[in-house]
């Protein structure tokens, strides 16, 4: 759902789409993104992201979505919440790790879906096995 | 007083002559959110939020809104004291200015702000010397926001809002009601347009004939409603089977070797009891609010 440019000087611009329709909360949605642009880099250590107010107007989303997100990412410490201002970012070196890691892993990604396109297998199709396989793994996942 | 809901009705009921247009709807609304109301043209929404408003009289039922009650005059007035209403038809006093309507609206409140109103004025570029009737919609919308906004009230209710607005204009819209649930207004707003709802509502009421059909929180529904398909090599199981008796089914469809679920919550242990059931392929998608609406209230039965 659009882009979100922070108003605030120093603070990178960052692309949050969130799908309405998709069967995943919202706030799980702004989690996933906030973390993944840490993980990637696109957020960095500092960077300051718009208070709460302003993000769920950016984005035109209920505040107690973006409350709920900040918070658990505070929670998980990948945020702090500073009280006016906004949320600063908190990149730790675990967290540059684990960034190597999900590219390493986007990399393997690539070559699969490469393989399976290769093999003439339709982006439907590819995109119902990796959603399939996602479901019925999670419980042994968690194990 | 530790009353989480803003609204709370007891089995309202509004009879016209023979035609029930709302019935026994116990609603509960939740302060520090946004409610979408959601339901087809004539489903009830209407006739609903003006028995909250206290502007039509219950046939029977009770209910509070702001803890008064809205079925006795006196306590109806002093909830309209805080409670701000945008109406579906936004005609205003076409005839006025901006300036003369809020110069007018204002004299009706103790509780004006004048800071308040000069932030909005400015917010929504309203020409304050414009008469209303050459105001396109979405500036009357506005506007109406406006009035309705400028006492900081602690609960918006709102009929149909982006009625016959364009994009720019709904977008506008949503905006504001956006802004003003994070500055402490609880909204209640009906709809019949999904995609709206769907973007800003943290919960949804659902309303078809008069009845409430659904009431549940997006988060929740986005978690757990959901769709699975399950194929069958071999018989499928049959309609006395074990998995057709989970919790959380509310719905099951069969064609062939196919068989499709719609499921409320537990997925993922119908998933499980499927397997046993020795389903040869698997399929589990979400379920939009859209498909979810049109199976309530899209058949006429």
């Amino acid at each position: 759902m659009y882009i979100c440019t922070s108003s605030v000087v120093h603070s990178p611009p960052v692309i949050i789409k969130l799908h309405p329709s998709a069967g995943q909360p919202l706030y799980l949605q702004l989690m996933q993104q906030i973390r993944h642009a840490i993980e990637t880099g696109v957020l960095q250590h500092g960077d300051l992201l718009p208070g709460i107010r302003t993000l769920a107007e950016e984005l035109v989303i209920s505040h107690n979505t973006v409350a709920k997100a900040y918070s658990e990412l505070e929670h998980e410490g990948l945020l702090e919440l500073r009280h006016g201002s906004g949320a600063f970012v908190f990149a730790t070196r675990a967290m540059k790790s684990r960034a190597e890691k999900v590219r390493s892993a986007q990399d393997r990604v690539h070559e699969l879906v490469a393989d399976l396109r290769s093999e003439r297998l339709s982006e439907e199709e590819i995109h119902r096995l990796f959603e399939a396989e996602l479901f019925y793994s999670a419980p042994v996942a968690k194990e | 007083m530790n009353n989480p809901y803003v609204i709370e009705t007891q089995e309202l009921t509004k009879r016209f002559k023979q035609f029930e247009a709302v019935r026994s709807v116990s609603l509960r609304i939740f302060g520090g959110q946004i409610t979408g109301f959601l339901g087809r043209n004539g489903a009830g929404k209407t006739t609903t939020i003006k028995m909250l408003l206290g502007i039509t009289h219950p046939t029977s039922g009770s209910g509070t809104v702001l803890g008064h009650r809205i079925d006795i005059p006196k306590e109806s007035v002093e909830m309209r004291k805080h409670v701000a209403y945008v109406g579906e038809d936004k005609q205003l006093y076409p005839y006025m200015t901006v300036e003369e309507l809020i110069r007018f609206t204002k004299s009706f409140y103790t509780d004006w702000r004048p800071d308040l109103e000069r932030q909005l004025l400015k917010r929504y570029e309203l020409p304050p010397g414009r008469k209303i009737k050459s105001l396109s919609k979405g500036m009357r919308t506005k506007l109406a926001l406006l009035v309705a906004l400028a006492r900081r009230p602690a609960l918006l209710i709102l009929d149909e809002p982006s009625e016959g607005l364009d994009p720019v204009s709904v977008e506008d819209l949503l905006q504001s009601l956006v802004r003003t649930a994070s500055e402490g207004t609880a909204v209640f707003f009906s709809s019949h347009q999904i995609e709206e709802v769907e973007r800003i509502a943290d919960r949804i009421s659902m309303i078809d004939q008069g009845k409430l059909v659904m009431d549940f929180s997006l988060d929740q529904f986005r978690m757990n409603y959901r769709r699975v398909i399950l194929g069958f090599a071999s018989q499928p199981p049959t309609a006395g089977s074990e998995l057709f008796r989970m919790a959380g089914i509310d719905h099951v469809r069969a064609d062939g070797r196919q068989i499709t679920i719609l499921s409320s919550h537990n997925a993922e242990a119908i998933l499980e009891q499927a397997r046993h059931c020795h389903a040869v392929s698997v399929d589990v998608q979400p379920i939009t609010l859209r498909e979810v609406f049109l199976e309530k209230v899209g058949a006429d039965n």
